[in-house]
């Protein structure tokens, strides 16, 4: 690699501020950095610094979403064939959908990360690596046939007013990706209703929200079987159908630590405790669809793990991270059985409560700040 | 028996080079210096001029606000220079040593030791004020307050611990004298905190201090922890905290009446060769105890104290006035080809994405590289699992960055100084530079509450 470091020591000259390439410094230094670690060494403070870094934890991130890129990827194709009645083999299967998918993804890092390095480059500051995670994330929660000028249009949509109006990556008030969903969802709602998801031209499947939605009685037996949600063979979002792969991305991010246990499990039991809550009520067969279901169904599982628990958006305080995922499963299921106008709660459910995150931890912080001025009292 | 306080959150970092139980003394240095830089809350002036001579303990500087806060010459021998740095900023007093020391006398009488007023004023006379440091602020105490109670760590939880009880072995009179003194400072107690880990430290059998047992990892043996375990700073208390060598070294001088600046350091870091304790006196050349580095390969940075909270002294620089080690680690200075995204099996991290917590027993080589760049507040409950307070240091944080006084006065800007928040710098994604905008909030408070 000394090869390469040399012929980066050469060339950086030319990208410095008044040089040649001064306007492309801050891309530079991007892609210098994604190559080697800097060998900046410590200023002031603590000499030693720990190993991880913003690119470690958002690759784990991005690690973590791959089981369910490759299984969206084999879905896609396979849900295509089901609907035309042709058996095909595995790797058919998959290589329909890589095609497919491929271009989502390529378009939203290629929009994304040029707003991101345009915007660094202004600003003057090194490149964040918080798009990496919302470059993937977004191909994921949208339907297989989203047209590419939508997904460019929700990505700049998303980058520019959903992040850097605010000042970039840990400044942002909504998830990203998430934004781009609302994105499309608002601005076409012809195409995007999510009642009904294309699979091949000319064909749509309804997906099982929009089944629970509109179903009359004993929704069990109308719906896929429960084991069918969970692997994952229905229509639905690129990456949310099968709860498997959603399942061993969770176990990364929560091994490594790298997403809050407290939000997923707090959000679980939200979910669980709100369908039993519907049980009981039970005026619609909606409302009697066992509580596990809610949690199979749709994009909870998926917003659950990866939307909720983008640490920028969500509460910050640990009580108050309970708090938050708590609400949101209880969120996703009044919205998803009481609002008829959307079939999936768990984006707007999400949303909502990333704009009162900060209102939960002002009042864990407020609790602090009391406590604090009680101790203060009482030792007068 | 003693009351024993847990300590749940925290951090152990496991270095190589931890020192050895080994004590042998350093050869004398060519040269001394006296540093201002040492020295927080006192703007210091210099009273000697260039080719004076200086005993042991003549003053060498003093407190532009109150003159009789002294910081004295650790040996007898010449002014040689005085450096001064950007706009004639005094950096040190360089002194030349005589062959023979020659140290300053005090008459300590029966008396003196029994008088709050006298104690103070042979204190401030010898230049052993500067041991009192004050919380809040992590200031030297202003002699004329009267703390609600004095604070003293009796053990050290920090990267390469010190064993606190090797570093006093055989001085514990003069420990014990310098709680007795102490203890005629403050209408309050003195609380001295021991670690659970050693039942049998001898510091157990010191009598006139509350004794309190800590357990749990670094930073269990900061003072800032275990006051706010104990009887947590509130706006308007002042408590003051000694360093336990400290406290010995104030119990020698109240039993000699001598000056003398000789105390143990533990020389560790794994670029030292045999990690060990050795006598040191206060102020000495780095150069007196080169022989022991090994900086065969590539350039190792010297710390007067530990590698979370230490200052960086060059290897052309001078021992601190405070600080029980000297750590010398490796310079993080060269590029690494996907360094991020390796496996990276010999890297420490508090992360599980790196592998260190899968082998609990391993001592790894830290460099100062800064492991990334620095980048807004991203991940979360970060700084929590490291910082063993009631506190929520993010807010704190960002509170001392908007400037509101109000909000760092709520968030509990009087219970911490840099050290406590020492981990939360290391362990952060972002790479913020916690410990500076901690004291520029403290200097924040200080300047608008006087």
């Amino acid at each position: 690699m000394k090869f390469l470091r040399r012929f980066l020591d050469k060339i950086k000259p030319s990208f410095e501020e008044d040089r040649k390439f001064g306007k492309l410094h801050s891309t530079f230094e991007g892609f210098e950095t994604f190559l080697f670690v800097p060998k900046t060494v410590t200023a002031q403070g603590a000499h030693i610094r720990d190993s991880i870094d913003l690119k470690r934890t958002m690759s784990v991130v991005v690690i973590s979403l791959m089981p369910c890129l490759l299984f969206g990827m084999w879905n896609t194709g396979f849900q295509y064939f089901k609907s035309l009645g042709m058996e095909q083999t595995f790797c058919q299967y998959f290589l329909f959908g890589f095609w497919k998918i491929l271009p989502i993804i390529v378009v939203s890092y290629v929009v994304g990360l040029g707003i991101e390095f345009a915007f660094a480059q202004v600003r003057k500051h090194e490149i964040n690596e918080g798009f990496l995670v919302s470059g993937i994330l977004i191909p994921l929660i949208m339907p297989v046939d989203v047209p590419l000028w939508m997904v460019a249009i929700a990505t700049a949509f998303a980058v520019i007013l959903g992040k850097e109006v605010f000042g970039g990556t840990g400044m942002n008030i909504w998830n990203p990706a998430l934004l781009a969903r609302a994105f499309v969802f608002f601005a076409y709602p012809s195409q995007m209703s999510g009642d009904k998801n294309w699979i091949a031209d000319g064909f749509t499947g309804a997906t099982p929200l929009s089944m629970a939605a509109s179903g009359t009685e004993k929704l069990t037996e109308q719906l896929p079987s429960a084991s069918d949600l969970f692997i994952g063979f229905i229509p639905g979002s690129i990456g949310e159908t099968s709860k498997l792969a959603i399942l061993m991305g969770a176990c990364i991010l929560l091994f490594t630590g790298v997403a809050s246990w407290r939000i997923m499990f707090a959000a679980a039991v939200g979910g669980l405790g709100m369908g039993w809550i519907f049980n009981l009520l039970a005026l619609n067969p909606y409302m009697e669809l066992p509580p596990y279901y809610h949690l199979l169904m749709g994009g909870f599982a998926f917003g659950v793990v990866f939307m909720a628990t983008d640490p920028v958006s969500a509460s910050q305080t640990a009580t108050g991270k309970l708090i938050y995922g708590l609400l949101i499963g209880i969120l996703i299921v009044i919205i998803r059985v009481l609002n008829p106008g959307f079939p999936e709660g768990a984006m707007l459910a999400i949303l909502l409560m990333n704009t009162f995150a900060p209102l939960i931890d002002h009042y864990v912080v407020g609790a602090n700040i009391r406590r604090r001025m009680k101790r203060a009292k009482t030792s007068i | 028996m003693s009351r024993v306080i847990k300590i749940r959150k925290g951090l152990n970092i496991r270095l190589q080079g931890a020192a050895e139980k080994f004590l042998t003394k350093a050869s004398h240095a060519e040269r001394y210096a006296v540093k201002p830089s040492d020295f927080k809350g006192v703007t210091l002036r210099l009273c000697v001029k260039q080719g004076d001579a200086v005993k042991a303990g003549t003053p060498v500087l003093y407190d532009k606000n109150n003159p009789a806060v002294k910081i004295v010459s650790p040996v007898s021998g010449v002014v040689e220079t005085i450096n001064r740095g950007d706009r004639r900023k005094l950096l040190e007093a360089v002194i030349k040593p005589d062959a023979e020391q020659v140290s300053e006398k005090f008459n300590i009488s029966e008396d003196a030791v029994k008088n709050r007023e006298q104690i103070i004023n042979l204190m401030l006379e010898a230049g052993l004020w500067a041991y009192v440091i004050q919380r809040p602020y992590g200031i030297i105490a202003n002699p004329n307050d009267k703390p609600k109670a004095i604070f003293i760590s009796g053990f050290d939880s920090a990267p390469l611990t010190v064993d606190m009880d090797f570093l006093l072995a055989g001085r514990e009179e003069h420990f014990q004298k310098g709680i007795d003194i102490l203890a005629k400072l403050t209408d309050g107690k003195v609380h001295l905190g021991l670690s659970s880990e050693d039942y049998g430290s001898k510091l157990n059998k010191v009598k006139n201090a509350e004794i309190t047992i800590f357990s749990g990892k670094h930073p269990a043996g900061n003072v800032g922890v275990q006051i706010h375990h104990i009887s947590p700073v509130n706006k308007g208390d002042i408590v003051w905290t000694i360093d336990a060598q400290h406290v010995a070294m104030l119990g020698r001088f109240f039993t000699t009446g001598v000056y003398n600046a000789d105390k143990v350091v533990a020389l560790c870091g794994s670029k030292v060769k045999r990690p060990q304790y050795m006598h040191i006196i206060a102020g000495a050349a780095i150069s007196s105890i080169s022989e022991f580095i090994d900086n065969s390969s590539g350039n190792v940075r010297y710390i007067n104290g530990d590698v979370l909270t230490g200052s960086n002294i060059g290897n052309d620089g001078y021992t601190g006035f405070y600080g029980n080690r000297i750590s010398v680690i490796p310079e993080g200075d060269r590029y690494e080809f996907l360094g991020w995204a390796m496996p990276r099996l010999n890297k420490f991290s508090a992360s599980r994405s790196y592998f260190s917590w899968l082998t609990p027993y391993k001592s790894y080589t830290q460099d100062t590289n800064l492991n990334g760049g620095e980048r807004a507040f991203v991940v979360t409950n970060q700084y929590e699992k490291v910082l063993p307070m009631d506190i929520y240091p993010v807010y704190l944080l960002k509170a001392i960055l908007a400037e509101n006084i109000e909000k760092m006065e709520q968030l509990g800007i009087y219970e911490v100084i840099e050290e406590d928040l020492a981990l939360c710098e290391f362990v952060c994604t972002s790479k913020i530079e916690v410990q500076s905008i901690i004291r520029r909030g403290i200097d924040l408070m200080i300047k608008e509450m006087s």
